[in-house]
């Protein structure tokens, strides 16, 4: 019972992270099975260039229900989808793209993950390596007196 | 390593942090609406459709040609085309500033009363139900103006509103290209 519980809500959940929904895609009709699927791929890696923060599957924008429709008409012409995507580059620029070309304006973009690592792996291995050394550089004197020290704090007080 | 060189050292994530918030202070304010068009510098592409006011009258990229002019995507479902209507149509009026109009994604009999009532500013305007021309010019929604040369190719895009505060900057620009014209 459990079980059949947790599957429904998963499929619920599911279906909202999915990016066209299956009749969306039935009104969208293709030559060839294999072309839909493209068609759904395309739609979920073009960014929607009114609302910026979705693809052109997910929104309902005037101009992202015109691009799903040029896509179709694309796909069923027979064009690649390389020859797709250059289209719409050419038209709406690399912004459309949710994944970004490395080129010099996208440098930052791409190296800027890498350069935190970088400094969070140096800062791991400057700050670890520091608290280490501080732990030896007491001399026999001081691990002497230390040690003393802790016992007399173990005794029992007598209050 | 010394111990200045240490101490120093610590100061690293502070100035790294701080760094980081100049770059991310530049991005606050800017509008992410305002993208660069990958028209500029490119012919305005080709089409064939019908004028708003005549249907049986057909228009293509070669009627734009020969003067530098503005091209004006508008629609009457879009509350700052009615904002900036009156301002295209001053411009059109006392300045003679040559505007064509694509109206997009909208019907033709709202379309031509919209301009009976508040002044045609267009020399005419492509009748763009469907959006077709709209994909092809690179549109994001309206209002957005275009500033074509003589020869039709684009040297400007404003997205957003014409007016007071936005039309001088381009109006610079097509002065000059209507010397170069002439």
């Amino acid at each position: 019972m459990l079980k059949v519980a947790l599957a429904s809500i998963f499929i619920c959940l599911a279906s909202l992270v999915s990016p066209l929904t299956q009749a969306d895609i039935k009104s969208y009709e293709f030559a060839e099975p294999e072309m839909a699927q493209r068609f759904v791929d395309l739609t979920t890696v073009l960014r929607c260039p009114k609302c910026q923060n979705q693809n052109l599957a997910d929104s309902d924008s005037i101009i992202a229900k015109d691009l799903r429709g040029q896509v179709q008409t694309l796909i069923n012409a027979g064009q690649t989808n390389q020859q797709i995507t250059d289209f719409m580059v050419q038209r709406y620029g690399e912004f459309i793209l949710y994944d970004p070309p490395l080129n010099k304006s996208t440098l930052v973009l791409w190296l800027a993950p890498i350069g935190m690592v970088l400094i969070g792996l140096w800062a791991l291995w400057f700050f670890g390596r520091k608290t280490h050394t501080q732990g030896a550089m007491l001399t026999p004197s001081e691990q002497h007196k230390l040690d003393q020290l802790l016992a007399d704090n173990q005794t029992p007080s007598r209050d | 390593m010394s111990a200045t060189t240490k101490r120093l050292l610590l100061l690293l994530p502070t100035l790294i942090a701080f760094a980081l918030g100049i770059f991310l202070y530049q991005g606050i304010g800017q509008d992410p609406n305002k993208l660069e068009s990958s028209l500029i510098g490119q012919p305005l592409p080709e089409f064939n459709a019908e004028t708003l006011v005549s249907p049986s009258r057909i228009v293509t990229q070669a009627d734009m040609l020969g003067q530098p002019a503005l091209v004006n995507v508008w629609a009457t479902w879009c509350p700052t085309c009615r904002a900036e209507h009156e301002f295209l149509v001053s411009i059109a009026e006392q300045d003679n500033v040559r505007i064509y109009g694509v109206n997009y994604h909208d019907q033709r009999t709202a379309a031509q009363q919209w301009l009976k009532d508040l002044g045609d500013p267009y020399i005419f305007s492509v009748f763009d139900p469907k959006g077709a021309l709209g994909i092809n010019l690179g549109v994001v929604g309206a209002p957005e103006t275009y500033l074509i040369d003589a020869d039709g190719v684009v040297v400007d895009k404003l997205t957003g509103e014409l007016n007071e505060r936005t039309w001088p900057p381009l109006r610079t620009k097509y002065l000059s290209l209507l010397q170069e014209t002439n």
